[in-house]
């Protein structure tokens, strides 16, 4: 039965997903890119649990990869997003 | 664990609410930061998982993670987004490659029983997922290396193409796909080499995928990977359950295909023939006659011509980002603004080189906001423009897309530059534009080239002016 509501939030969060971006200007284009990107390297809650999971030498070193490319993914993201979005800001007011 | 669930939810509710923000710009900063703060919860609850047993790999991870994207964040310029997104894209792919196999990893040492722990998901599920995860983020890893490549000159930007080549693509996906039910049909025996070798069939794939697409579609591509590295996460998040990996991965992943098409659109184009056209390669060879010849100026000679100018319209491609030319061109803006000329700013959806480059490298020149203007805003104004002036755009204002239907590029919507009553061309030399296709703007007789590098004659024209 779990899997079938994993597959049911999986549909809605598409239609959700699509109705969120249909109308952002094209000058957000590039931030609403990086930041959802961003959003991308939620990956790294996977990371955490295998690399704390792992149960061999091999997982971890693997678990600790996928960690490290999840983390740079994550905060290299918002923050290169942030600084864009900065240089909107000061223009707008 | 309830309490673990409960605040991805708080999370996803966080990451909705970021992404509906980014949508405007004002709130976009602060969208950018809720989302951020959802990420934050998710990742701290985690570590409160039933799962994890130790911690001390876990913060080097991290700490490592963190000070490279920190450093990278920090130092790029904002004419380099385009690859560092592309190159993000990529890790966020490799690290749900990475996901997969670790859990893998983990299935073969614990045994089936002991890992699905009467969990609800059967070997046969989990291991399409797995699959899954690795398929999508090994083709987002290597297709975004890749892309990383071109988009920072280290590989050559044009297609790189050969007889056969969608052949072997389309080989390649099948074999990844026989690995694939091949590994999800021996669930008990857990064959390691099979799942192996079909991680580096899909790596492979990623490569040889992006190889044939040029330059100028890599918004196109970018917008694809984006979404890819989402249905990757998504695809991690049905291996070990997680509803928020999930939630957030499915909605960057359909907000990276709205972005894809809202691409294609701009180049009157669709997904497939970006991807499989090779456009650009096979241009070359059916040049059309061209009548007229390019006439090259200098910038003094444009100097007089902009100082007696009523209204100026800037148009920018990538030419401005690889000149870095966009303080200079705000400042030449704000001289003619003084001067009593109108300026404006006309941005082409896929100038540059991903979706909105050109107005993030604006907002860094502090162009004011009320010059920028979309395509379809300035093209009724242009005939009544007394300078069109190109800095590094090529495709994107060639007329050829409205009026010879044997272009490749024809039905483009284009900017009308031509229409303005003079039209300066900044370009680096006499070459064609990524897709090799001739400009027919450069030989129309109200059109001047000036040669040289964009911030060099930018700035000279500047210092006419304060003479």
């Amino acid at each position: 039965m779990e899997i079938i509501l994993l597959i049911f939030t999986f549909v809605l969060a598409a239609f959700l997903g699509f109705e969120l971006i249909q109308k952002v200007p094209s000058q957000l284009h590039t931030p609403l890119m990086s930041g959802s990107n961003a959003i991308s390297g939620i990956t790294v809650v996977g990371a955490i649990i295998s690399t704390g999971a792992a149960q061999s030498v091999f997982g971890t070193v693997i678990g600790v990869l996928a960690l490290i490319a999840a983390t740079v993914n994550v905060v290299g993201g918002y923050l290169v997003t942030d600084r864009m979005l900065a240089m909107f800001k000061k223009k707008s007011s | 664990m309830d309490f673990v669930n409960f605040a991805y939810i708080i999370a996803s509710v966080l990451f909705i609410f970021g992404i509906k923000m980014l949508g405007s710009a004002s709130t976009a900063r602060r969208g950018n930061q809720i989302s951020a703060l959802g990420m934050l919860i998710a990742l701290v609850v985690t570590l409160f998982d039933r799962n994890v047993l130790g911690y001390g790999w876990i913060a080097v991870g991290l700490a490592i993670g963190a000070g490279i994207g920190f450093f990278l964040a920090k130092k790029v310029e904002m004419t380099g987004m385009p690859e560092l997104v592309a190159l993000f894209n990529g890790l966020g792919g490799l690290a749900s490659v990475f996901v997969g196999w670790a859990e893998f990893d983990r299935i073969k040492k614990l045994g089936w029983e002991e890992y699905l722990d009467g969990g609800p998901a059967g070997p046969t599920f989990i291991l399409i997922a797995i699959f899954f995860a690795v398929l999508i983020g090994g083709i987002t890893f290597t297709g975004s290396i890749v892309a990383y490549l071109k988009l920072s000159g280290k590989m050559g930007g044009s297609p790189t193409q050969f007889a056969g080549q969608k052949l072997v693509n389309a080989g390649l996906l099948a074999v990844a796909l026989i690995l694939g039910i091949v590994f999800v049909v021996t669930s008990q025996s857990l064959l390691g080499g099979v799942f192996v070798a079909a991680i580096l069939v899909c790596l492979l794939l990623g490569v040889m995928g992006v190889l044939p697409i040029g330059g100028g579609d890599m918004p196109v591509v970018i917008a694809l990977l984006n979404s890819l590295s989402g249905l990757a996460a998504s695809a991690a998040g049905f291996v070990i359950l997680n509803n928020v990996l999930i939630v957030a991965g499915c909605l960057v992943g359909a907000s990276g295909v709205i972005l894809t098409f809202i691409m294609c659109k701009a180049m009157n184009r669709t997904l497939g023939n970006v991807l499989f056209g090779g456009f650009g390669a096979a241009a070359g060879g059916s040049q059309q006659a061209v009548e007229g010849e390019m006439k090259a100026v200098s910038a003094q000679d444009a100097f007089y011509v902009l100082e007696a100018a009523q209204s100026v319209v800037f148009i920018p491609g990538y030419g401005m980002a690889v000149a870095q030319a966009q303080h200079a061109v705000k400042e030449l803006a704000a001289i003619l603004e003084d001067n009593g000329a109108d300026v404006k700013f006309a941005i082409h959806p896929v100038a540059g080189r991903m979706p909105g480059h050109m107005n993030v490298l604006l907002a860094e020149a502090d162009v004011p906001y009320e010059q920028l203007a979309e395509m379809d805003d300035v093209n009724p104004i242009l005939g009544s423009t007394d300078v069109a002036f190109i800095i590094g755009a090529n495709d994107v204002v060639n007329p050829a897309a409205c009026d010879d239907e044997t272009s490749p590029i024809y039905g483009m919507p284009i900017i009308n530059a031509h229409e303005a009553k003079t039209v300066y061309c900044l370009k680096r030399g006499q070459g064609a534009g990524f897709s090799g296709l001739v400009n027919t703007l450069f030989f129309r007789p109200n059109t001047r080239m000036i040669y040289g590098d964009a911030k060099e004659t930018i700035t000279s024209l500047v210092a006419e002016f304060k003479d």
